[in-house]
């Protein structure tokens, strides 16, 4: 099997355990080990999935029809993602190959809600109180309460751009959640113009919030050049959808593989054979499995999906606001901040802006008003769909068999596919700042932050009171626990 | 807009195992169309959930409990100020916070009614004992909302 610096220590037995288990504002259930010599230097570092996620089993033996429904149990986060993609794929079974414009639009709207009120919550909620006050700050006042203190207004506008994004997921899937709004074929509902006209009426706030996100995060960059700079940054090779025209496209494209040169590996893609072009690894110390591109092979064919990702390959953004900020953020220091991992951040709220001005466009085009929902077509017996959900790309694949079960399912989430590049990250910051050094709290946070710039989530739609509380343990090479901490 | 005094926020993925038990009896609580109560329900609570809170005389927040010593507990709720640390969701008392904190409002009184759980396997149904509790807890669950 192969091994890359820190993955693998060469007597782990002999070395000290650090556990982060499991990690606090990342969802569901990971941990990170760290395995330190004597003299407290980093031997291994490794991000675990320690649960199994039987999607596929709990999607097989369903009738086609349920599963749009279904799938968004998978995941409490972006259950409309998975709403979405499952949709696209079973469009292909029902013989759907073009969407009527009121469906594929009001899809679309659908589709940057989720992605505006998803980058909203990681960007006010889950990353600025590292981002605001330190990694290392004090933890007290690490959190969201803390920056609501702080800063009133950031606080605020996270909460209503996140509400926002909410409302146009509920007018457009029908309901908050479990929304039914997008069939295979199309979608069974369209706006009415009082739900256009509502949802218009604060659609200019949300842009100009977002776009003061946008400049909050430059200024964060610009007030500590160095560390955002180097923070965990690494080469990556990238993987996401672009629109034929090589514009960012969330919703639909072709699939764009580059090397970390920025050079082109494949372009334009068809996913309907995505297989073709991405294999999965497994190793022995993750349930989660480690994607790759077959072109390069296991060893060097991982790739990194995501905001940043589709940000710095896409060829524009084509909202004139969005695109601005990209290409600010593309020539900041050189072109460095485009690279690096808390760039991720930045990305995301460019993101946001364009899902924002998206949404203004589609809120004036009369499509959204329509009555032609459906189309259909020569059945298959095979689907893809592929969108690029808040988190990157995401992939559902069915087989349905003559009585409308679905006999088989794969699904590619867009944290598996940056489960290789989330443990580059990991060691970068263990090698950087914890290398020789006593752990404290705010030093594990490092590896936390790190983990959190790609918003995993590690699909646990269970929040159950009593449970998730943040442990730190520290254990003998024997197992033995020599120290703990727990918080949440 | 008015609101309707009570809130019940049912809490839990019905596709998870005893998670399914907030939505279950959401679900009975709609059909008994109690006066003056709304019900919601949501996977998790997140921050926009408080805004749900604005014009409220109270709110009922119903969840799996795995810490729960008996079949069902009640648990007033305060505001917390001092959470350190979150994930992709909120507790109750966060979501309170958060209220107090973008509406520069104290939120409505908050219960939290809690129903013994167990294990949250995706694709699994109520275990036994949640299945015992939630049928226990609903009579109650009733009264508190008619009271």
């Amino acid at each position: 099997m192969n091994t890359l610096p820190l993955e693998t220590a060469a007597h782990p037995g002999q070395l000290r355990r650090v556990v982060i288990e499991p990690l606090s504002r990342v969802e569901g259930h990971g941990k990170v080990t760290l395995l330190l010599d004597e003299d407290g230097h980093v031997q291994q570092a490794r991000l675990h999935i320690v649960e199994f996620r039987a999607f596929e089993k709990f999607i097989q033996g369903r009738p086609y029809w349920e599963v749009p429904v279904m799938v968004q149990r998978l995941c409490g986060i972006c259950p409309v993602s998975h709403h979405l993609a499952a949709c696209k794929a079973l469009d292909q079974v029902v013989g759907a190959t073009t969407l009527t414009p009121t469906a594929e639009k009001i899809r679309r709207l659908m589709h940057y809600g989720q992605i505006l009120q998803s980058h909203a919550l990681h960007f006010f909620h889950l990353s600025s109180p590292d981002l605001l006050f330190g990694f290392g700050s004090d933890v007290a006042r690490r959190n969201i309460v803390g920056v609501a203190a702080a800063y009133p207004d950031v606080a605020r506008q996270g909460v209503l751009l996140r509400r926002y994004g909410q409302e146009v997921i509920r007018h457009t899937a029908g309901k908050r959640i479990h929304g039914t709004g997008s069939v295979p074929g199309g979608v069974n509902k369209s706006l009415t113009a009082a739900e256009r006209d509502e949802l218009q009426k604060d659609i200019y706030q949300m842009v100009a919030w977002s776009r003061d996100a946008v400049r909050l995060v430059r200024q964060l960059f610009e007030q500590d050049l160095e560390t955002y700079r180097s923070f965990g940054t690494f080469e990556a090779r990238t993987l996401s959808l672009v629109r034929a025209d090589g514009a960012m496209d969330l919703y639909h494209g072709g699939l764009r593989a580059r090397g970390a040169d920025g050079g082109t590996i494949f372009d334009h893609v068809d996913y309907g054979h995505y297989w073709e072009q991405i294999s999965e690894e497994v190793k022995a110390w993750s349930y989660m499995k480690f994607p790759y591109l077959r072109a390069l092979g296991h060893e060097n064919g991982w790739y990194r999906v995501g905001p940043l990702t589709r940000v710095t390959r896409c060829d524009f953004i084509p909202t004139p606001l969005a695109d601005r900020e990209r290409r600010e953020f593309m020539a900041f220091d050189d072109g460095r901040a485009a690279l690096s991992t808390l760039g991720f951040h930045w990305a995301r709220m460019i993101e946001m802006l364009h899902a924002a001005e998206a949404i203004k466009d589609l809120l004036h085009d009369g499509d959204l008003l329509g009555t032609d929902l459906m189309t259909g077509g020569k059945r298959q017996a095979r689907g893809v769909g592929v969108i690029e959900a808040p988190r990157g790309t995401l992939i559902h694949h069915y087989r349905v068999d003559e009585d409308d079960q679905v006999v088989r399912a794969n699904l590619i989430v867009s944290t598996t596919h940056n489960n290789h590049a989330m443990n580059m990250a990991i060691r970068e910051v263990a090698r950087k700042y914890l290398d020789g050094r006593t752990l404290t709290e705010g030093l594990l946070n490092h590896i936390e932050v790190a983990v959190r710039a790609f918003d995993p989530c590690l699909s646990c739609a269970t929040h159950a009171v009593g449970r998730m509380p943040l442990s730190v343990q520290l254990l003998d090479a024997d197992g033995s626990v020599a120290g703990s901490m727990v918080r949440g | 807009m008015s609101v309707a005094p009570t809130l019940v926020f049912a809490v839990g993925n019905p596709s998870r195992g005893d998670d399914a038990v907030g939505p279950l009896l959401a679900e009975r609580l709609e059909a008994a169309a109690v006066p003056g109560v709304e019900v919601l329900v949501d996977f998790q609570l997140q921050v926009e959930h408080a805004l749900d809170l604005a014009g409220r005389e109270r709110v009922i927040f119903v969840d799996a409990c795995v810490d729960a010593e008996a079949l069902f507990v009640e648990r007033e709720v305060y505001a917390d100020a001092g959470f350190a640390h979150t994930s992709h969701f909120l507790a109750p008392a966060q979501v309170l916070e958060t209220y107090r904190r973008v509406t520069g409002s104290e939120p409505p009184p908050a219960l939290l009614f809690g129903v013994r759980a167990h294990s949250f396997e995706l694709g699994a149904g109520l275990s036994r004992d949640t299945e015992r509790a939630s049928q226990a807890a609903w009579p109650r669950l009733l009264e508190l909302c008619r009271g």
